[in-house]
């Protein structure tokens, strides 16, 4: 056992390209002097600030998925949540504005609720997958099913749609500038800084670390894991009720096709970026750059005609797959263990 | 184990020579972990390898068996150079393993276990019958009571341990190796086991038995080798060879005082009082005193409830009945948060299962416990980082790196980081099970005198053991649990191994009444 430590020992000084750590924004350089390449638009501040607000979504959705991977865990509802929650607020500020008009209270109103339901929602994941003990993929598997279905039954098959005055008090949450910087993206980096302060500096951060690679040194450690678990999804559930809250004025309506698919981009944002999917070891910004990633790809696409558009899904699941390849650093290591 | 019956069952040296290291050098990278080792396995003879952690022994016995290739040297087996490409192919010439850390499928059954990679197959499908017959007279020569169709996951460690072993010996190994096969056993087993190393022995199997235990090594080798810093310091017959010797031969120094000189006063104030305390399935009411500044053994066989017990104390297991008081204040321990807060602190004995965080480097496991203490809201890293600093000169942990996970660190520096973790909660009560397990003489030494150290300053100690030895040399008194009762509370001349065994095995002290108080 000791011949390991000394091999550790031995192997750190040497200086390494610490593919971990560096590989995402790595790749990311590469795709954008590809996009580059293949168009000089690519670069243009429009298409930019395009790319980044709309990895705003997934990547606020992702930074709240790397807290429940990180503890161990994966929430599969996190779609549904997102379409469930901006059919309810739009059935609530549509009914508001009967009685407060379409102002900015029946927008504020329509915001907490989003945020109370988010965390409600991510509450109940996280509550019936602890104190149930149930594994959370089967947990969010049943609730990805039931917030779909409601969001369904909501919009009564077809689709729900903001009231049109309503949207225009609205529309500054996604249109906006601040700065120059679009609203959404400020909101995500917002998102993603407080993210990374918990998880990286916070004993709450700590512990998610612990539980996700020991639950039982957890557990012998003094720490509730339930609780922390618990905390995991309800963050989650708030990220699912922030990125809502930018989504809503963008397109001013939701139905049952809302949000489809973005569990598995949100969990893809969090793989690219380094944290490990088994848990004990995740990474904020990893994840940024993930999501950033995910969202360029669909664009390269958009701007050359090399590769179908709708090849889109193919191309990024083969980034996937090659990016944790590259992460494991299994390739550089020779197998004469 | 006594020295007489060892010269008794001793038939000398064995036969021809069937497998042999010649000049073996391994490195890892380009760090060298052995180098220039010659040891030869005779047909009918168990040769003991003897080290400390570290010294090379698990990488020997992964060459001899094929797990690894050595950077320099050969085998010979039966007088001809051999290369094995893996472990199967050693595995194919008879060379059998049993690793020290054990390999079964956990969801799988026993028979299953016994026979995975090697189903007996009837046509196409297996013959679940013959495997399960067979399994089941291995496990008979084994006197393990185990039904072959029981999940590996719902056997407790030491017959797990009996499923490893007869699962190689279904085998038919020519040269069988044992890597510390006896950590996790009871003495009973042991016994069993070392009948059926016997019986190996008289079919001419060659074995090669490694062990850090003196007294096992007394009695159930014929030769033994002794390596250390991965060198090869000798080769003598077991006879020749004093306990003494081989402790100073394999640590290569005189360890002048293994137990630390104490003094004990049991008019000391009562720190910690348990009473009626039962755990359904596991303890009833049980019920002791602990002083200040008092090591208190609890001793027992596996199973007997001491673990339970203490578990139970600290909040991370359900009781059905009983109070605790502290420093004569009752106290409600709902959970291991509840134990920390009143000063008791636990350290547990399986430290890569639910002690330490292997895919993490030292800081963060040396604050896990004491998280709140570094930061409410921002864990503190330098204070960490100064923390580590404190605990590796304190506890002399030995790692090259700091930056290296713990997973890669010998059994005695992950217990000596274990046992920082715990003292980061500056506790008054320090519960200690199996503090040695697994780790070598030089530091089983330092620990014992580190618990010696802690009463010194007026902390107290709750020792559980399996080891006869560390419970006599550290204890002030013994209390004894047999299937879940304490049988008795053993004091002055009354700790010896007789009474202790007396108690474990229900002979005395019946119905949980301490009956030397």
């Amino acid at each position: 056992m000791s011949s390991l430590e000394r091999r550790e020992a031995s192997a750190s000084p040497r200086f390494s390209i610490d593919f971990k750590a560096l590989g995402p924004f790595m790749a990311l350089v590469v795709l954008f002097v590809l996009g580059t390449a293949i168009n000089d638009a690519f670069l243009s501040g429009g298409n930019l600030s395009n790319i980044f607000t709309r990895a705003a979504f997934i990547g606020i959705i992702a930074v709240g998925a790397t807290f429940v991977i990180t503890a161990g865990g994966i929430d599969l509802s996190v779609g549904s949540m997102a379409a469930f929650i901006s059919g309810a607020m739009i059935v609530v500020m549509n009914t508001l504005v009967e009685t407060l008009g379409p102002g900015l209270e029946t927008v504020l109103i329509g915001i907490v609720l989003s945020i109370i339901l988010g965390i409600g929602a991510g509450a109940v994941n996280g509550l019936v997958s602890t104190k149930g003990k149930i594994e959370a993929f089967i947990v969010t598997l049943g609730t990805m099913g039931i917030y779909r279905s409601l969001v369904t039954y909501m919009a009564d098959g077809g689709t729900l749609s903001l009231d049109f005055e309503v949207r225009g008090t609205y529309r500054p949450v996604y249109y906006g500038e601040l700065l120059g910087i679009p609203v959404p993206v400020l909101v995500f980096l917002a998102v993603a800084v407080a993210g990374y302060v918990l998880l990286n500096m916070t004993p709450f951060g700590r512990k998610c670390f612990a539980i996700g690679s020991n639950e039982q040194v957890a557990r012998y450690s003094a720490i509730h894991v339930d609780r922390v678990k618990t905390m995991t999804y309800v963050i989650q559930g708030l990220c699912v009720s922030i990125a809502t809250i930018i989504y809503v004025p963008r397109l001013g309506s939701a139905s049952s096709s809302t949000g489809v698919l973005w569990e598995l981009e949100a969990i893809a944002a969090v793989i690219i970026g380094g944290t490990m999917l088994k848990g004990g070891y995740g990474r904020i910004w990893g994840t940024v750059v993930g999501a950033i990633m995910l969202t360029t790809i669909g664009n390269i696409l958009n701007l050359t005609d090399a590769i179908s558009n709708y090849l889109n899904g193919a191309v990024q699941g083969l980034i996937i797959i090659v990016a944790v390849f590259l992460q494991r650093g299994d390739w550089r290591r020779k197998k004469s263990k | 184990m006594t020295d007489a019956a060892v010269h008794a069952v001793n038939p000398g040296i064995g036969g021809e020579v069937r497998l042999s290291g010649r000049k073996i050098c391994k490195s890892f990278g380009p760090a060298q972990v052995l180098f220039d080792v010659s040891i030869d396995l005779h047909a009918g003879e168990v040769h003991a390898l003897l080290g400390e952690n570290g010294a090379g022994k698990s990488t020997l016995v992964k060459i001899l068996s094929g797990y690894h290739e050595p950077t320099e040297g050969e085998l010979v087996l039966d007088g001809k150079s051999i290369s094995f490409a893996d472990s199967e192919a050693g595995e194919g010439h008879g060379v059998i393993l049993i690793h020290q850390e054990l390999n079964l499928a956990e969801q799988l059954t026993v028979e299953e276990n016994i026979f995975l990679g090697r189903e007996i197959k009837r046509g196409w499908f297996l013959d679940k019958t013959a495997m399960r017959a067979e399994a089941k007279k291995l496990l008979e020569q084994l006197q393990c009571d185990v039904d072959p169709r029981t999940r590996i996951r719902d056997l407790s460690v030491s017959d797990r341990q009996m499923v490893e072993i007869a699962k190689a010996l279904s085998k038919k190994a020519d040269i069988l190796i044992l890597d510390e096969p006896t950590a996790v056993l009871t003495g009973r087993e042991v016994e069993i086991l070392f009948d059926q190393i016997r019986r190996l022995r008289e079919q001419g199997v060659a074995i090669l038995y490694i062990s850090h235990k003196l007294d096992e090594i007394k009695a159930i080798a014929d030769r033994v080798t002794v390596l250390r810093d991965g060198r090869h310091i000798v080769t003598e017959p077991v006879v020749d060879l004093s306990k003494d010797d081989m402790a100073r031969l394999m640590v290569g120094r005189d360890i002048k005082q293994m137990f630390p000189h104490r003094v004990s006063d049991t008019s000391a104030p009562i720190v910690l009082s348990v009473r009626d305390l039962s755990v359904p399935g596991h303890v009833r009411d049980a019920s002791f005193d602990l002083h200040k500044g008092e090591v208190l053994g609890f001793a027992g066989i596996v199973g007997a409830g001491r673990t339970a017990l203490m578990e139970a104390i600290i909040g991370l297991r359900e009781r059905s009945s009983g109070t605790i008081e502290r420093d004569g204040k009752p106290v409600r321990i709902a959970s291991l948060q509840d134990a920390k807060n009143s000063g008791i602190a636990y350290l547990t004995k399986d430290r890569k299962g639910s002690g330490l965080l292997l895919n993490m480097d030292m800081r963060p496991n040396l604050t896990l416990l004491a998280l709140e203490k570094f930061g409410r809201v921002i864990v503190d890293r330098k204070a960490e980082e100064a923390a580590l600093e404190k605990a590796i000169e304190a506890f002399d942990i030995r790692a090259a790196d700091s930056k290296a996970k713990v997973g890669d660190f010998s059994g005695g520096n992950q217990q000596k980081l274990l046992l920082a973790k715990v003292m980061e909660t500056d506790p008054d009560i320090v519960i200690i099970d199996e503090p040695t397990r697994g780790i070598d003489i030089g530091t089983k030494s330092q620990i014992y005198h580190f618990i010696g150290g802690l009463t010194d300053r007026g902390k107290s100690v709750i020792l559980l053991s399996s080891e006869m030895p560390e419970m006599l040399g550290l204890s002030d008194r013994i209390a004894v649990m047999a299937a879940g009762r304490i049988t008795g509370i053993l004091e002055g001349n009354d700790r010896n191994e007789h009474e202790i065994m007396r108690h474990a095995t229900g002979i005395s002290g019946q119905e949980g009444v301490s009956v030397h108080e």
